[in-house]
This record gives structure tokens, C-alpha cells and sequence, in this order.
């Protein structure tokens, strides 16, 4: 069983690409300046698999995903 | 209330940090520390004795004064470091001591510069202390006093934030544990050092003990740095500070990135957490701004917005793009265009806790105060995003 997780955005990072909200659109909307608006609830577990390789692909290293304490 | 001694100069005295501590009296005093309930004086208001802990629990550590006072409206700092320079010289030693660090650097806003190096000498002259003082200029700016853009001033010039984690407890300052400490937290520790825990407590109220030092200006007679205890009636503020030059308005308690408060609300509460806590703001670092009565709060509130959308480091999206437009709102608001009360709302929602540091929010925090308290339609925090997308990090 895999611990809880959700995705946080370093800000100081985001360039604000938009691949994130392109490859996992069920968790990671924009705001109206292109930058990623992110679900705050634990990722579900359907959605893991999608969710680790949107933080790979993020050209900013930007995006990840944290196991909730 | 007690008499505060922040501000007493040499009259409180000078004494060297006890030197080369052991484990158990570094705990003591940690302890010690603990039991006065200092929290910190810059705005955060994060348990002192904590961080000590933390920061001497590394390898190596190294402490920073923060006497940057990034909010321009504040002058406590300065004040305290002009008055009682070394009280605050004798704080960044004494965390040092109690942190196992070899070295504290002290960065002080740049008015106070040649008045530190000279209290600085004067140690170094008599040999007071074991700890290596390093003494640099603050960078100039509003979100330079921010604990991690403090340290990567120091470290690299560049003064801006850095992200989290790492936590500076565990690697700040050239990779060490790091404490950043405002410089007048740090006078606070030298005199709990001196006369203890229950001479602190003395002042203030049993949740929030101690004094701290508050910036009144504004619509006052004679505006300027108080000590006084924590939990003083608003109203007393502004008695202390000459009187009221004209019928208050509204007040903005907790400066740029507190809330603006109508006056009837306002002057009864005490200056606390606790007492400002559903006026939706806390002392922070202490600045109590007067509006008087035909003063337009939305105005100043626009001026205020530009500003502070001005002082973004700029690093991070919603914060570099959010904040002129959420200014170009307000003051749509203020001069009479009118805003989009919609967009307003969406714009706040989608700023709010999205950046490396807490400005964003702080902005957010000051105009939702601003709309409540001056405004035309209130604007509340709403879910910012379609479908199952909350709020956001």
C-alpha cells in the first residue's frame, strides 16, 4: 500500500511551461497567467502512476510529489 | 506593564554571553528560554526556543541577525538598534553560544550601519566575545528581510528567497544550520539571559509574554517606537503616541501585510494574536498605521498595492503577475472605473499561498481587508479552479 501523496509546485522554479497541466489536466489546471494550479488533496491512487511521470516530465524540476507525514 | 528596557541604551548594560557553554547549560538556557514564551519579533511569531533547539541540534551552525526592517513604514528596528546597539549585539552572541555557532553575522538596514561596526569595534576592543561578529548592509526592499533571502544576500548577493525545503534550520547560510533571528527577538534573549524568565513574563499576557516594540504613525501626534507589553489596548497605542491628530478612521494593525481594521472595531482590542486573531490579522511586527476620518482607505490601499506589487522578487508567477493586476483592480476600484468584483475575487484566489515566500499572501490578506472594511462588495476566499482543484501549493 503506497503512502498518500500530493503534488506541490516550487514556485521559485515553475517557469510556468504548462506540460504539467497538459499531461494530468484531472489534477493541474493554469491560473490566468499559465502557471499551475494544483489539487490539494491527496492524489488518488488510480492516478498515481500519471502523477510521477508529469513530475518527471516537468522541465523545471519544478513539480513533486510529496508522501503526507 | 513593566518598563520595557529594549530601548534604554547603555543604562540596561552590556555583559558578555557566558562562553564556551556545555551541552546541559545550553539547555538551560534553551529551557529557559522556553519557559519566557519568546516568540519572534519580525512577524512570524515562531516560538524562539524552538528554533534555538533545532539550529543547535545540527553540526556547525551559524547565526544571523536580521535587522534588515524590509517594511518601509517600520522603524523598530533601526530605533533598537540605534538606541541599544549592544543589547542586540549581546542577543546574536548569546544565540550563538547557545547554538554551538562560531559566528553570527549581523545585517543591518544601512542607517545603522556605521553605529553597529562601532559597537561591533568596541567589543572586539575589550575582547568580549568568542564568537566571530561579522556585520553586513541589508539589501534594500520590501521582501529582503524574508529569513531565506536574508541568507542568500549574505551568501550571494542576490536578495531574494529561496525555496523550501530545506528548512535554514537544516541547511542555510554555505549549506550550515542556520539561525535567523530578528534583531529584536535577539535583544529579548540577552535579557531573559540576564534576569530570567519571570522578570519577562512580567509584561505582556500569560499566552503572550513580554514587551515588544510597535511602530505608530499616521494620524498621530507624535508618531514613532514604542516598548510596551503585549496585549496593550490599541487605543493606548495611539494615546502613547500623542493622541489620535484627527478622528481615526480605520487602523492597519500588522502593517503592509496585516489588515485594515474601522476604527470602532479596532481601538478596544488588545494588541495580541489573541485579541486581533477574528479581526483576521496579528501584531506581526508591530506597525499600527491611523487613517483619519475623510481619508479614502481604498486609495491608500491602492498606493499600497502598486507598492507592494512592485516589491515582488519577481521570482515567482502568480506572485510577479497576479499582484499588478489585483492592484490595477483595486485602484479601478478606488478612483471610480470600477472593477470586475469576479475577477477581483479569482485573481486573490489564485495568488493566495502560491509563492516561494508569504508576500502573495500578505498582499491578499491586506486588500480582502481593505474590500471588507472600506469596500463596496465583499470578497472572500472561493475555490479558484474547476473540477476537483482546490487550493493550490
Amino acid at each position: 500500500m503506497t503512502r498518500p501523496a500530493r503534488l506541490r509546485v516550487d514556485f521559485i522554479g515553475c517557469d510556468g511551461r504548462g506540460l504539467c497541466a497538459a499531461a494530468l489536466p484531472e489534477l493541474i489546471t493554469l491560473d490566468d497567467w499559465g502557471f499551475p494550479i494544483v489539487s490539494d488533496r491527496d492524489v488518488p491512487s488510480r492516478l498515481l502512476g500519471d502523477a510521477r511521470a508529469t513530475v518527471r516530465a516537468c522541465p523545471k524540476l519544478a513539480l513533486r510529489l510529496d508522501a503526507r507525514r | 506593564m513593566s518598563d520595557g528596557l529594549l530601548l534604554a541604551g547603555p543604562a540596561a548594560g552590556y555583559e558578555p554571553a557566558p562562553s564556551g557553554l556545555g551541552r546541559r547549560q545550553r539547555a538551560a538556557l534553551i529551557a529557559e528560554v522556553d519557559r519566557a514564551g519568546l516568540t519572534g519579533r519580525g512577524g512570524a511569531g515562531f516560538p524562539t526556543a524552538r528554533k534555538l533547539a533545532a539550529v543547535a541540534a545540527g553540526h556547525a551552525p551559524v547565526v544571523v541577525a536580521n535587522g534588515t526592517e524590509g517594511e518601509p513604514a517600520s522603524a523598530k528596528d533601526r530605533v533598537l538598534m540605534t538606541r541599544s546597539p549592544q543589547l542586540v549585539l549581546d542577543g546574536a552572541v548569546l544565540a550563538a553560544e547557545i547554538t554551538g555557532a562560531s559566528e553570527a553575522v549581523v545585517v543591518v538596514h544601512r542607517d545603522v550601519r556605521e553605529i553597529i561596526d562601532e559597537a561591533v569595534a568596541e567589543r572586539a576592543r575589550v575582547r568580549l566575545d568568542r564568537v566571530r561578529l561579522e556585520v553586513r548592509t541589508a539589501a534594500e526592499g520590501f521582501v529582503a528581510g524574508q529569513a531565506s533571502a536574508v541568507v542568500r544576500w549574505v551568501q550571494r548577493g542576490v536578495p531574494a528567497p529561496t525555496a523550501t525545503p530545506p528548512r535554514l534550520a537544516q541547511r542555510g547560510l554555505r549549506g550550515a544550520p542556520t539561525l535567523v533571528q530578528n534583531v529584536e527577538t535577539l535583544a529579548h534573549l540577552a535579557l531573559i539571559a540576564r534576569y530570567g524568565a519571570a522578570w519577562f513574563r512580567s509584561a505582556g499576557t500569560p499566552a503572550e509574554p513580554g514587551t515588544m516594540l510597535v511602530t505608530v504613525l499616521g494620524a498621530v501626534r507624535r508618531p514613532g517606537v514604542l516598548e510596551v507589553g503585549i496585549g496593550t489596548p490599541v487605543g493606548r497605542l495611539l494615546d502613547l503616541a500623542g493622541g489620535a491628530s484627527a478622528p481615526p478612521q480605520a487602523l492597519l494593525l500588522g502593517g503592509y501585510f496585516g489588515a485594515w481594521v474601522a476604527a470602532d472595531l479596532a481601538l478596544d482590542r488588545p494588541f495580541s494574536s489573541a485579541g486581533l486573531a477574528d479581526l483576521g490579522t496579528r501584531p506581526g511586527a508591530g506597525l499600527v498605521a491611523v487613517l483619519p476620518a475623510g481619508a479614502c482607505g481604498l486609495a491608500a490601499t491602492a498606493r499600497l498595492v502598486r507598492y507592494l506589487a512592485g516589491e515582488s522578487a519577481g521570482q515567482c508567477g502568480p506572485c510577479r503577475f497576479g499582484l499588478p493586476a489585483i492592484a490595477g483592480q483595486v485602484e479601478r476600484i478606488a478612483d471610480g472605473r470600477g472593477a470586475d468584483p469576479g475577477l477581483l475575487r479569482r485573481w486573490l484566489g489564485q495568488v493566495d499561498g502560491r509563492g516561494g515566500c508569504a508576500h502573495p499572501d500578505g498582499v491578499v490578506r491586506l486588500v480582502r481587508s481593505a474590500l471588507r472594511t472600506f469596500g463596496p462588495v465583499e470578497v472572500g476566499p472561493v475555490p479558484v479552479g474547476p473540477g476537483p482543484v482546490g487550493g493550490s501549493r
